[in-house]
């Protein structure tokens, strides 16, 4: 089906079903039950996963196959946010044109960032995505507050000429006039799922861009992204320039960062210049490292962990964690509270910085390595399968030198 | 004339902090090629060195004072630090006026300890490893070492002062033989300057005239065979990447009267570091302080309103516009050695 074999038919399928069940596989608890806080079925979290899933998704086609490790992807986001906001402005406030323009913006952004920083290759690629997502970042803060209204964030406003909408249409960003803030709640056995516009809109490109990664990864131009990353030099010397096919890479990656960009836009529309800041550039490098890089599902499962894990760690606080162990005598609880409180909370960054370290340490390839581990434990070996003590298989690098 | 000086002398203290941190993070890299993402956050515990010893001088006992009341006729809360308890007023006092320079000492030991768990218990593990990896893994130290100083000294910025003696500004232009008052310099950043070159002189007089920085400089030139030649290169290389610490540690002590300092200084430092080390050139010493002077006196003359009247907004990106222009032309740096790094 759609080009693809039968394995990676069901693949997507199952994909699509997982995609399409989102609000009630993040909501497996009765909403008065005390486990109700680990819930994440809000439209807001869903559509976060659901876009930074996209996001992670372009970047590893760049970082996963051809190992050039990119600092500098949060430039791409901020430009499809702006790009997407002007949009609603200028011509409506329906999505789709304001989604297409940022691809659109983000494609030719990348294109000129990514053939002046691809002539560079390890460190000094890193440095120099760096330096120019720094360097965007700082323009749009500064001088080119007439685009994008600097501090304040580009937003909305009532007096926009947004020449296509009549006086009539909604005044929020809608698909056709079906605003994407609407939802419907289902309350049913004491839970409450919400279907949200907005967050089917994204889950729907996000499956999109899942398929069109999924082919990127089995054809003949993902195999030479492949041949990049392993060895550069050899594949120079079979007669192929190795260049273009990064540079295609860079602009997909590019263009996905900003498809995410404006979707992020869609759902609330404004645009600030924080975005573009390379700490966000970082996340999204942990988010594919932690899922495992070079693999198709890692980087959604990684920003589906990432937002999600956010949310929870946020939400705990010393009362919370003071019910939790109530059981402990008050003596030793007022420790164990103050320990793990710096964890969450306000310490989340804390918590997802020590998860990068241990995953990078331990597990090279991510969640979906570790869940790889953990099946070959409860698999029954062949007898032939060559795994003896002295000669392990080499597992391959997940990033080239 | 003198407008071209002061914005010399602008850059200096800037240039200074940049010289610091690209001279640690090449000593980490020309020694155990290891990509420092973490250098930065090493740069920032030292500032909150300083933010700490002034805390631990401010220490006081409440006395209550019925001799005074305050406002609602209450007996006065009087504080006193206990340093000034123990060595006397005057002697309390100057100490913790001069806490910051203080630090620098209290800093050293600190600091080298950092480094030698940072080597002996992460990094060392990450030599056979890609530089992805290795970046990618001080990264996410970095990340762990902010948000813990964040936890423990909050989120804003704690004003650590210079000692009195150094408050304020002088008159440089006077002794330079231009008008009064056209050259106006904080005390302050003369002595970062001054100390920065001390420092920076220190360690390079290490390297060249011990027996010690000898040795170490065989091991970044032929590793294996400083190590064949019975030499124990790996503990050297780890006392090169806790004087690194110290060095990055340090910068940060004296920059805290500048900046006052808060939990992501090193994040913001750490970019504008990397791009230092490169243009000046991967593994190479004085490049990197060369590096760090240039481009901070480069910033601070894009800072001035007659160049930005020309191209606007230039101040915010000069650096970050010369480390592209240098690494398009000039991919080894400034000087950068063959074969160091060359992809």
């Amino acid at each position: 089906m759609l080009g693809l074999n039968k394995r990676d038919t069901s693949f997507l399928l199952i994909v699509i079903l997982l995609t399409m069940t989102t609000p009630f596989l993040m909501q497996p608890f009765a909403e008065n039950s005390p486990l109700a806080q680990f819930n994440g079925g809000y439209p807001d979290l869903m559509a976060k996963v659901a876009i930074f899933g996209i996001f992670a998704m372009g970047f590893n086609i760049l970082f996963g196959l051809t190992g050039y490790l990119s600092f500098g992807h949060a430039a791409f986001l901020g430009v499809g946010s702006y790009a997407a906001v002007w949009m609603f402005k200028l011509l409506t406030l329906n999505v789709l044109p304001a989604v297409i323009l940022a691809v659109i913006m983000s494609g030719i952004f990348s294109l000129l960032i990514g053939w002046i920083s691809l002539r560079r290759s390890g460190i000094y690629f890193s440095i120099l995505t760096l330096a120019m997502a720094e360097m965007s970042y700082r323009l749009a803060y500064s001088v080119l507050t007439p685009l994008t209204n600097g501090e304040t964030g580009l937003q909305v406003r009532p007096n926009d000429p947004r020449i296509l909408d009549s006086a009539t249409s909604a005044n929020y960003p809608n698909l056709f006039g079906l605003e994407l803030s609407s939802s419907y709640h289902w309350k049913v056995l004491g839970h409450d799922f919400t279907f949200n516009v907005g967050f089917y809109f994204c889950a729907v490109i996000a499956i999109i861009a899942f398929y069109i990664s999924m082919r990127i990864f089995r054809s003949p131009f993902g195999m030479m992204l492949r041949a990049v990353k392993s060895n550069q030099q050899r594949m120079s010397y079979t007669g192929l320039d190795p260049r273009p096919y990064t540079l295609a890479a860079f602009v997909i990656s590019g263009m996905y960062a900003g498809l995410a960009g404006g979707l992020l836009a869609a759902m609330d529309p404004l645009a600030g210049a924080e975005r573009m800041q390379w700490t966000v550039g970082g996340e999204v490098v942990i988010m594919t490292i932690l899922g495992g890089a070079g693999t198709l599902l890692g980087p959604v499962l990684g920003a589906g962990a990432i937002k999600y894990l956010e949310n929870i760690f946020s939400k705990i606080n010393d009362n919370v964690l003071d019910g939790w162990f109530s059981f402990l005598p008050d003596t030793v609880r007022e420790y164990v509270v103050w320990f793990f409180s710096r964890f969450t909370g306000e310490g989340w960054a804390l918590t997802l910085g020590l998860m990068f370290m241990l995953v990078v340490t331990f597990l090279p390839g991510g969640l979906v390595e570790g869940g790889k581990r953990i099946g070959a434990l409860f698999r029954r070996k062949p007898k032939d399968d060559g795994d003896d003590a002295e000669h392990p298989p080499h597992s391959t690098p997940h990033v080239a030198e | 004339m003198d407008q071209i000086l002061l914005q010399i002398l602008n850059g200096l203290d800037k240039g200074s902090a940049y010289a610091l941190i690209a001279l640690g993070l090449t000593l980490i890299f020309g020694t155990l090629g290891v990509v420092n993402f973490a250098h930065g956050a090493l740069f920032m515990i030292g500032a909150f060195c300083a933010v700490t010893l002034q805390k631990i001088l401010n220490l006081s006992s409440v006395v209550l004072d019925p001799t005074k009341t305050d406002f609602l006729g209450n007996p006065a809360k009087v504080k006193t630090p206990y340093v000034e308890t123990w060595f006397g007023h005057d002697m309390g006092a100057a100490l913790i006026d001069w806490s910051v320079p203080l630090a620098i000492l209290f800093s050293i030991p600190i600091m080298i300890l950092i480094g030698f768990i940072m080597e002996r218990g992460l990094i060392k593990h990450f030599y056979h490893r890609p530089h992805a990896d290795q970046i990618l893994v001080t990264f996410g130290l970095a990340i762990v070492l902010q948000e813990i100083i964040k936890q423990f000294f909050g989120a804003n910025p704690i004003p650590t002062g210079a000692p009195d003696a150094f408050k304020g500004s002088f008159d440089f232009g006077v002794y330079m033989g231009f008008d009064p008052n056209a050259i106006i310099y904080p005390y302050w950043r003369m002595i970062y300057f001054t100390f920065s070159l001390v420092v920076i002189g220190a360690v390079f007089a290490f390297l060249r005239f011990t027996t010690f920085g000898m040795v170490v400089r065989a091991g970044m030139a032929d590793r294996e065979t400083v190590g064949l030649l019975g030499i124990n290169i790996d503990k050297r290389f780890t006392i090169m990447f806790g004087i690194a610490a110290a060095v990055a540690g340090m910068a940060g002590v004296m920059y805290a009267p500048i900046n006052s300092p808060n939990y992501h200084m090193g994040m913001d430092f750490l970019v504008l570091s990397f791009v230092v080390v490169v243009v000046g050139g991967m593994g190479s010493l004085p490049g990197a302080v060369l590096a760090g002077f240039l481009l901070g006196i480069l910033e601070s003359f894009a800072s001035m309103n007659e160049i930005k009247s020309i191209f606007p907004g230039i101040d915010q990106i000069i650096i970050y516009l010369t480390a592209i222009v240098i690494l398009l032309v000039r991919p080894r740096g400034l000087m950068g050695k063959r074969g160091v790094m060359e992809e």
